[in-house]
């Protein structure tokens, strides 16, 4: 394994590697350089980490519990397989530790207004939750695709007071979405705080998304150290712009026996043309504001992709990801529309739990990583959030397998 | 190679403002793109800024953003492009009046790496094109885009209300051919209103801005509004509402009609 001994990034530049930067128009720019010098104070901060933890504690319902999978390590018969609980946060995923964060910062920053992009509207929803709680104007960016599939989690922002804009140009998906909330801020900057949901975009959001994510990982180590007394030896997470990867990942970088699995959406197939294997199939490129492994044409155009599930449903990935593909730290592997579905089944049917399309990634992948592993070893799956969104779906693709 | 700066100083030494249309390259036809350019040059463009389709401008409103799709859904690619500005260049050479027109690329900063650099360099030299405008290449990122690959083409950096004095400074500094003032924080589109805060800025950064020679631009939907602006800057760029006049237009001449009154607001 190439790592450097000491895992460092990003760099003064926002860059991991080559990867990520400041690819945006003058305009932000001045609100990208507040928003980091605010952060790099506000992370050495003990009166924001304080108002932070027990906002996590008190509202989120941090820590999320380690549960041993027992029905699940039988089913494989093999490592022992243990779940990050993310589906239990308050908002039903892992995007309300970031949208915690990012409220926190903007509220420092003096900003009245919000706006957020969402596929899967599970970061709207997190969004329109903290701006309910903090008394902010809240607009969410969701693209006609995802309103259509997932319109539980759209009558959820309205009900928490947040307006949501329909996004008709491109492929209608999460992409979209985010470049037309990227047009809003150019226009509104003076009082807007944009709340990217995952970590994508401008220097400096991928690293204050991964760190308020990296909650995850670091309860993880804890949590497993008091069960196993020891460091897992596999951890796995789906990844779509790859936040919930990056925060159970984060804290276990410089751990190097612990071998971190990112699994992307391989849609119908990863020959089929119709999928979002970003890491495994993309080539570098810069696209909403950041340097990172694109799915993109012979002439640089970007690729409309395709994941049943829509958090997962996009052309770019995070820049660190992209880094932690080249120093090989991460291994990315992909699974189909099929395999996820199958998962979620699984899952109910073995641990009573109902994991959302996108977390569905990451347990499919059990079924490649379970025969390779041995009895003694532990393996983590990051269940990043539930799937009770998702339920629509579910039974239109494998209705009559469950009824 | 045809000098930006010096082309804008000549028009402003005669009386007048430069004017730089906007078009989306390849829209509304391949076919008819060279002559729609030809006829915006004849009826008093100083320059032309071809847009290089992208399928996910950021920097640009709903019209801008219909006229790339549509050129992307015609086929539209970089090569496409470089032949349009070879035979527009051949136009402009064989025609007295309009010789020394500029022709200037505007594009986002992915079609051109997935190109090559280098290789967008060479093409875009021999097919008599002068400058580059990258949207989402900003200071920060000068350094990483801009390698030793450009020699001659030069680099057309923006600013914007958003900047301070310091930064105007150095955009002012590295910025070749002239500086793009973008009048107001937003996308590219129509505006009916430009509020007093917007002349004041504008005043701003023409006054900090000495090294270039400054064009605006950004929302200039009219005349009037190019007479507006005509006191802060040495150009104006107009775009959005020429691709709209494009998209509604019946005729050719009624765009060149447009192009006119816009040209004749230019003193």
């Amino acid at each position: 394994m190439k790592t450097q001994t000491a895992y460092n990034f990003p760099d003064a530049k926002g860059k991991f590697g080559i990867y990520g930067g400041k690819f945006v128009p003058e305009t932000l720019i001045s609100a990208l350089t507040e928003l980091e010098k605010l952060y790099r104070e506000a992370r050495h901060d003990k009166e924001f980490q304080d108002e932070l933890d027990s906002l996590q504690r008190e509202y989120n319902g941090r820590p999320t519990p380690l549960t041993f999978a027992k029905r699940l390590t039988d089913h494989y018969g093999k490592a022992k397989i243990y779940l990050k609980r993310e589906d239990l946060c308050h908002t039903g995923a892992h995007k309300l530790n970031n949208a915690l964060g990012q409220i926190l910062l903007a509220k420092k920053l003096g900003k009245t207004r919000i706006i957020a992009e969402t596929g899967a509207g599970q970061h709207g929803v997190a969004t329109a939750t903290v701006c309910a709680k903090f008394g902010l104007k809240c607009v969410v960016y969701m693209g006609e695709v995802d309103i259509e599939r997932q319109k539980l989690n759209v009558f959820r922002m309205k009900m928490l007071g947040a307006e949501v804009v329909p996004v008709k140009s491109g492929s209608r998906t999460l992409k979209d979405a985010t470049s037309e909330a990227i047009r809003d801020w150019v226009t509104n900057v003076s009082d807007t705080h944009y709340i990217i949901g995952s970590v994508v975009g401008p220097h400096p959001y991928p690293m204050i998304v991964r760190d308020f994510q990296s909650v995850i990982g670091n309860e993880t180590k804890d949590q497993l150290r008091n069960s196993e007394n020891q460091l897992p030896d596999y951890i796995v997470a789906c990844v779509g712009g790859g936040s919930n990867a990056i925060g159970i990942f984060y804290p276990f970088i410089n751990d190097k026996n612990v071998k971190l699995i990112g699994v992307e959406a391989a849609g119908y197939g990863i020959d089929s043309g119709k999928h979002c294997a970003t890491l495994t199939l993309g080539q570098p490129g810069v696209f909403q504001g950041m340097k990172t492994y694109l799915l993109q044409d012979a002439n640089g155009q970007i690729s409309e992709v395709h994941s049943i599930s829509a958090g997962l449903d996009y052309p770019g990935v995070g820049p660190e990801h992209s880094l932690l593909k080249d120093i090989e730290r991460v291994r990315y592997e992909s699974v189909t529309d099929n395999e996820a579905l199958d998962a979620t089944l699984l899952l109910s049917k073995l641990e009573g739990i109902l994991s959302a399309l996108e977390t569905a990634h990451a347990i499919a992948y059990l079924n490649k990583l379970m025969p390779t592993t041995n009895k003694d070893e532990i393996v983590v799956v990051n269940i990043s959030g539930r799937g009770d969104k998702d339920l629509n779906t579910i039974i239109s693709q494998i209705g009559e397998k469950v009824l | 190679m045809k000098k930006i700066s010096e082309h804008i100083e000549q028009i402003n030494k005669s009386g007048r403002k430069a004017l730089s249309i906007f078009l989306t390259a390849g829209f509304p036809t391949k076919e008819n793109f060279v002559e729609l350019a030809t006829t915006v040059l004849e009826n008093g463009a100083d320059m032309l800024e071809i847009g290089i389709p992208f399928s996910d401008p950021l920097a640009d409103g709903q019209i801008i953003q219909s006229s790339s799709q549509a050129a992307l859904e015609n086929g539209v690619t970089l090569k496409d492009v470089f032949h349009y500005c070879e035979k527009i260049s051949a136009k402009i050479d064989k025609s007295r009046f309009l010789r020394d027109k500029p022709l200037i690329l505007m594009g986002y900063a992915n079609p051109i790496l997935k190109y090559g650099i280098k290789n967008f360099c060479t093409d875009a030299e021999s097919s008599g094109v002068s400058g580059l405008i990258v949207p989402d290449v900003p200071l920060e990122e000068y350094e990483s885009f801009y390698n030793s690959d450009f020699k001659s083409l030069e680099k057309i950096l923006l600013t914007t209300p958003t900047s301070s004095d310091e930064r105007i400074k150095e955009i002012d500094q590295r910025s070749e051919g002239f500086v793009y003032c973008v009048s107001v924080t937003g996308t590219t589109g129509i505006k009916n209103k430009f509020d007093e805060n917007v002349l004041k800025n504008l005043e701003r950064t023409y006054t900090i801005v000495k090294k270039n020679k400054m064009l605006i631009g950004f929302g200039i939907s009219n005349a009037q509004n190019v007479k507006t602006f005509a006191p802060y800057c040495d150009g104006v760029i107009v775009g959005s509402a020429v691709i709209k006049k494009i998209s509604e237009a019946k005729t050719i001449s009624e765009i060149g009609g447009f192009i006119k009154e816009l040209s004749d607001a230019c003193v």
